[in-house]
C-alpha cells in the first residue's frame, strides 16, 4: 500500500516521556495508526506487524486502528525513534526535517518482530 | 502531608499555574488539576530506578564516576572539538539556559534548541512578516472564535481548550462555551476536531493552498469549487465566521511547520491574519510544545541577538538556519562533539542525523533514561527543573512564569544550572592553563 506518513504527538506518547526505559514506551510509539477502511482494503488487522518503508529507511511497527479517522491513505506513527527511521532529514534549508507528509509504502510482515528501542538503536547505530 | 498550591506544571507550553500537589514522605501522592501528561510527569517523581551518579561508557556498558570527573570530561570534550554542538534546553529553566549559552560562546560551539525542529520555521516567518500576537489572558477574556490549524491540543496541550479557548468563561465571554466558536483544520479528524463547531479536512501538504484560498476570497478574488481537498462552500463558511467574529484567534501547530512549505505556510498564515484585521480584530499564536522552549529563544536573543541555531565558532554569533541548525550539522557531519541538555535528539531526529551523533563524542545532562542517554558516552543525571528546582519559564504567549520547587532532589543530584556552571568554570580553568 502506498501512503502518506504523518508523525506527531499523541497523549500516550506524552505520558511515557519520563518512562522511556519501560515497555510502555515501545507500546505507545512503535505503532502505526491506519484508517479503518484502509485496514479492510489492505487486509491489515489490529496488532499485525507492518513494515513501513521510505526513501530514507524502513521500520517494523504494530498496526493499530486509528481513533482519529477518517484519513484515507494517511498513516500516523507517534514521534520517536521508530518514526524517525523513515522520516526525511531534508530540511529545505530551514533547519526543520520533513516529519510530516512523507511518501511511504507499507507491507504486511506478520512474522517480523517489533524491536524495543535498545534493540532498534543497536541495529541502526551499532551502539 | 504537604499541600502545595498554585504549582506550575513543567510539561507543555500551556504552563498551567493551578496545580495542587500533595507530597508525603518525599512521594507525590496526587497532582490535582493536572491533565494526563502533567500528572504523568509529577507521578514519575516516584519512580524507583533513578540514576544518582554520572555514568561513563566503557566497552559495551557504563561505569559510575564522580561529578568532578564527569564535569572535567565534558569540559575537555567541548574544548577538544573544533565545532561542538550544544543542543536541547527546552525542559530546563532560563537561568540554566543562560549559563549554557555562555558556555557555547566560551568553547566556540553551536548552540541550538528543539525550536529548530518544532517552531523554528514559525520564527523565520515572524522575522519576515511580523507577529501580531496577544496573551492567553486576552484570548480567554475576549476571543469568540478560535481556530486550531495543524494542532491537536487534545493530545499535546490537553488543558489548552479548557483554560483558554473552548470552555472558559471570560470577561466578555460570560457564558463560556456558548459564546465561543472553534474551527479545526487538520489532515485527520482529530480528537480536537471532535469538539469543534466546524472541521475542515485539508489534504496533506496543501495547507499553503488553503491559506491562499482564504486570502483570495478576502481580497475579492474567486476560487475553484475545491481547494486542498476542501469544498468552496466550507471555505466560504469558515471565512464568514472569521470576518464576522469580534476577536479571532489562530492557534497553529507543527502540522504547518513540519509539512511541505514549512516557514512559508506560516508567513502566509500571518499574512492571512493581517488581511483579516481589515474586518475585525484577529491574532495568532504558535502552540509551543515543551514547557520552556519559548524561554530559550528569549534568553538566546538577549545574549546573542538571535533566537536559535547560533554558531560561535568564529568568536561572534552567526545565525543562518539551514547551516547552523542541528539536523543539518549532524546529517552533514559538520560537528565533532555533541552536548545535550534536557532533550532527546536520538529519539526525535531523523535517522541520518542520529547516525552521526552516535559516532562522535557525546555527553548528556538528563534525569531519565532515554534513547540519547543510551547512545551517548557520558550521562549526568540532574535534579528536575520545575519540581525540584525553581526558575523562570516562558509560556507559549511569551509570558514569563516562575516555576516552583516543591520537593528536594535526592542527595547528590545537582540542578542543570549548577552542573553547567561547574563545566563553565572548568573550561575557563583549562583555558587559563591550569
Ligand atoms: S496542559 Fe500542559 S501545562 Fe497544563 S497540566 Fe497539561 S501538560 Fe501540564
Amino acid at each position: 500500500m502506498k501512503a502518506t506518513l504523518i508523525t506527531g504527538r499523541t497523549i500516550k506518547q506524552g505520558m511515557v516521556l519520563e518512562s522511556k526505559d519501560s515497555t510502555m514506551y515501545t507500546d505507545a510509539n512503535a505503532i502505526c495508526e491506519f484508517d479503518p477502511d484502509d485496514m479492510k482494503k489492505f487486509k491489515v488487522s489490529e496488532g499485525d506487524t507492518v513494515e513501513v518503508c521510505s526513501e530514507d529507511g524502513a521500520v517494523f511497527v504494530r498496526a493499530v486502528k486509528s481513533l482519529q479517522s477518517p484519513h484515507k491513505n494517511i498513516i500516523f506513527i507517534p514521534m520517536g525513534p521508530w518514526a524517525n527511521q523513515v522520516t526525511s532529514p531534508k530540511t529545505d534549508s530551514v533547519g526543520m526535517p520533513s516529519f510530516k507528509g512523507i511518501p511511504v509504502s507499507v507491507e504486511l510482515a506478520k512474522d517480523k518482530k517489533v524491536l524495543t528501542y535498545p534493540e532498534l538503536l543497536k541495529q541502526s547505530y551499532g551502539k | 502531608m504537604e499541600k502545595h498550591t498554585d504549582v506550575i506544571c513543567p510539561f507543555c507550553g500551556t504552563l498551567c499555574d493551578d496545580i495542587e500537589v500533595h507530597v508525603e514522605k518525599g512521594r507525590v501522592m496526587e497532582a490535582l488539576n493536572a491533565c494526563k501528561l502533567g500528572n504523568a510527569k509529577f507521578m514519575s517523581m516516584n519512580k524507583k530506578h533513578r540514576h544518582l551518579v554520572p555514568m561513563v561508557r566503557e566497552g559495551d556498558g557504563f561505569v559510575e564516576t564522580t561529578i568532578e570527573d564527569a564535569v572535567e570530561r565534558v569540559a575537555r570534550m567541548l574544548l577538544d572539538a573544533k565545532r561542538p554542538l550544544l543542543y536541547g534546553w527546552a525542559t530546563t529553566e532560563c537561568e540554566a539556559q543562560s549559563v549554557g549559552i555562555e558556555l557555547a560562546e566560551e568553547v566556540g560551539g553551536v548552540v541550538d534548541s528543539c525550536a529548530s525542529v518544532c517552531h523554528g520555521p514559525s520564527v523565520l516567518a515572524i522575522q519576515d512578516v511580523g507577529f501580531p500576537s496577544v496573551t492567553l489572558g486576552e484570548v480567554k477574556n475576549r476571543a469568540d472564535l478560535d481556530i486550531y490549524w495543524g494542532s491537536n491540543p487534545m493530545h499535546a496541550h490537553p488543558r489548552h481548550m479548557s483554560r483558554y479557548s473552548r470552555y472558559p468563561r471570560g470577561y466578555f465571554r460570560e457564558r463560556g462555551q456558548q459564546d465561543r466558536t472553534v474551527i479545526v483544520i487538520d489532515v485527520r479528524r482529530t480528537d480536537t476536531a471532535g469538539i469543534a463547531d466546524k472541521f475542515l479536512q485539508v489534504s496533506p501538504g496543501d495547507d499553503y493552498e488553503l491559506v491562499n484560498a482564504f486570502r483570495t476570497l478576502l481580497n475579492d478574488g474567486d476560487i475553484p469549487d475545491e481547494v486542498a481537498g476542501v469544498a468552496k462552500k466550507d471555505i466560504e463558511g469558515a471565512l464568514e465566521l472569521m470576518k464576522t467574529c469580534q476577536f479571532g484567534m489562530l492557534f497553529f501547530g507543527v502540522g504547518l511547520t513540519m509539512s511541505p512549505g514549512k516557514h512559508r505556510n506560516i508567513d502566509n498564515a500571518i499574512s492571512l491574519v493581517i488581511d483579516l484585521n481589515k474586518y475585525t480584530k484577529f491574532s495568532l499564536m504558535p502552540m509551543r510544545g515543551h514547557y520552556n522552549v519559548t524561554g530559550f529563544s528569549e534568553v538566546l536573543t538577549w545574549q546573542s541577538g538571535f533566537p536559535f541555531g547560533v554558531d560561535y565558532t568564529r568568536g561572534y554569533p552567526q545565525y543562518n538556519p539551514g547551516e547552523t541548525t542541528s539536523v543539518e550539522l549532524l546529517s552533514r557531519g559538520e560537528v565533532d562533539a555533541v552536548f545535550v541538555v534536557g532533550s532527546d535528539p536520538a529519539a526525535n531526529f531523523p535517522k541520518k542525523a542520529v547516525e552521526h551523533l552516535a559516532k562522535i563524542p557525546s555527553a548528556v545532562i538528563e534525569p531519565h533514561e532515554t534513547p540519547t542517554t543510551y547512545l551517548c558516552d557520558l550521562k549526568i543525571p540532574s535534579a528536575i527543573a520545575g519540581i525540584e528546582v525553581a526558575g523562570t519559564a516562558y509560556r507559549m504567549d511569551n509570558v514569563p512564569i516562575r516555576v516552583r520547587k516543591i520537593m528536594d532532589p535526592p542527595a547528590g543530584l545537582y540542578s542543570d544550572r549548577e552542573i553547567l556552571k561547574m563545566i563553565l568554570e572548568k573550561v575557563r580553568e583549562i583555558k587559563n592553563g591550569a
